[in-house]
């Protein structure tokens, strides 16, 4: 073999090993991460785990409020989000003209995805808690949520959408079928998997994270679920935050901690499953090539 | 001969660019019109042009008027949407919807309020049978239509603008993307439709425009050059210019 053949293989010998073994590390971290949790928090889970208050001051029974809590506050952001997220995306996409205006717009946008959560979270407490007197609960979490997730369907929706071909937009108009009713019965249905792969990321985006709810609605403790979107509530996120640092005796609430950090894990990982699958059957049926 | 549409010094403007240059021709009934001429000509923007589509894209100006049943399709208050159900149209790539063959064919009644579905049903199987799809598809109407061949699908496409029942049939280059035989079904086909319905077919293949059509305009820079009668422009053309594109001195 010529000289420069053989350092040429040794160089991609040295590049593929080099690849492998950065995907290695970062596979092995999260293995390990995830065998850590499940470790720590299997004992604890069980059926009442799930359906029961915690008692003792948290040193025992189960994470029902928080679960109920995230349910709610997660459901509050995804009513939000949704409709003004998914609308903002249409009209991003088939109704404003491409100029330097919209082209600011959509770069801002994209951007908003990028705010640090904490600085939602202050946001959400002047404007919602103070500002508009909602006061901590569900209603100002929610919202606060919504405005985090809001960029992220904008983007999906509007991507989702251009990626289906004009040719069936053609298609309609040229049947006589008008704007709305082409976005409505063709483009909305083919780009369905996408807009709904987006929209559930988001949620579990949403379900996730704490900064936000911090000061717009999280308690620390609460002994009976939230009764209306003005109430308080309790959050896994929270939860988890709150046992790690926050407790007096955080050695015996440990297993507690870890407990609800594998179930917020798998709610989590449940999503982006669906998130996931969503996107197999997109790419099977061709929907949008 | 009856006319359908005239175009009276039509020009259009993309931006700063005008793609087509004071068009004049009259499309008649039952005839079947074919355009010619090298890409980027503007055939296929007359075509669309003919049916407002070029409307969807910005920046477009028009002037001069064409006329359809004796009304301006570009005066201010004309009704666009009726326009388009009244001329259909088909494109050069097939384009079906990512639905059933079923709601493919369904899809432009439905869009003009018919939801029976015995009445969808009757709809579907005539628009089909008019395509020649009907005997490959009857079976397996709930399929997709992406699950069909290429020449399948746009007889697809073509049922799915026969469906709303039009007058006008604007075929853009609808065999380019295809194989020769389905070509030649498609070609069948388009010369079974004049019985009903008047059709415009913009086309690259000249043998294809001699075959099928009883007109034939060849267009070159944004403008006709030459409009005529098929055979005769086929065999004595009467402008230099059509003569060197259609013996394929260029083009």
């Amino acid at each position: 073999m010529k000289k420069s053949t053989i350092k040429k293989n040794i160089i991609e010998k040295i590049g593929i090993t080099l690849v492998s073994l950065s995907t290695l590390i970062v596979i092995t971290s999260l293995v390990i991460i995830f065998f850590d949790i499940i470790s720590k928090g299997y004992s604890v889970i069980s059926f009442d785990f799930f359906t029961t208050f915690p008692k003792k001051n948290m040193t025992e029974g189960g994470i029902l409020p928080a679960i109920v809590g995230t349910f709610y506050v997660t459901i509050a952001s995804a009513i939000f989000s949704v409709p003004f997220g998914i609308m903002a995306g249409i009209y991003l996409s088939e109704y404003a003209k491409t100029n330097k205006f919209t082209t600011l717009i959509k770069a801002t946008i994209k951007n908003l995805a990028g705010v640090p959560s904490i600085v939602y979270g202050l946001f959400g407490l002047g404007l919602f808690v103070t500002g508009l007197g909602f006061g901590e609960s569900v209603l100002s979490a929610g919202i606060t949520l919504g405005l985090l997730v809001i960029p992220v369907i904008i983007t999906a929706t509007e991507e989702a959408l251009k990626r289906v071909p004009d040719s069936y937009r053609d298609a309609s108009i040229g049947l006589g079928a008008t704007k709305w009713q082409t976005i409505k019965k063709v483009l909305l249905p083919s780009a369905g998997p996408g807009i709904m792969t987006g929209i559930i990321l988001s949620i579990g985006r949403a379900a996730g994270e704490t900064a936000p709810i911090l000061f717009t609605g999280a308690a620390f403790y609460l002994n009976s679920l939230p009764g209306s979107i003005f109430d308080k509530f309790m959050a896994l996120p929270y939860h988890i935050f709150t046992l790690s640092t926050q407790h007096a005796q955080i050695s015996k609430v440990r297993p507690i901690a870890y407990g609800s950090t594998l179930v917020l894990i798998i709610i989590v990982f449940l999503l982006s499953s669906i998130a996931f699958f969503l996107r197999l059957k997109l790419r099977r049926f061709g929907g949008n090539k | 001969m009856e006319e359908i549409i005239k175009i009276e010094n039509f020009s259009l403007y993309y931006g700063k660019d005008q793609a087509l240059k004071n068009i004049k021709m009259n499309i008649y009934k039952n005839c079947i019109t074919a355009l010619i001429g090298p890409s980027g000509c503007g055939k296929s923007t007359l075509l669309r042009s003919i049916n407002r589509l070029n409307d969807t894209i910005d920046n477009i100006r028009t002037e001069g008027d064409i006329f359809f049943e004796n009304q301006n399709i570009y005066s201010d208050n004309y009704d666009i949407i009726t326009l388009r159900k009244k001329i259909g149209m088909v494109f050069q790539k097939p384009n079906p919807f990512p639905f059933s063959i079923y709601d493919n064919v369904a899809y432009g009644p439905r869009i003009w309020g018919i939801n029976k579905k015995t009445e969808l049903d009757s709809i579907v199987e005539e628009s089909l049978k008019l395509a020649a799809l009907w005997d490959e598809v009857k079976d397996k109407l709930k399929k997709s239509g992406l699950s069909l061949s290429g020449g399948q699908q746009q007889r697809l496409c073509i049922a799915r603008a026969l469906a709303v029942k039009p007058e006008i049939l604007l075929m853009d280059e609808p065999t380019s993307a295809l194989d020769p035989i389905s070509t030649r079904y498609i070609e069948e086909l388009i010369l079974e439709l004049k019985k009903e319905f008047t059709i415009i077919i913009v086309t690259h293949n000249m043998q294809q425009a001699a075959r099928v059509s009883d007109m034939t305009g060849f267009m070159y820079l944004g403008e006709i050059i030459e409009y005529d009668n098929t055979e005769k422009m086929f065999t004595i053309p009467s402008k230099k210019l059509t003569e060197d594109y259609i013996t394929g001195r260029f083009g």
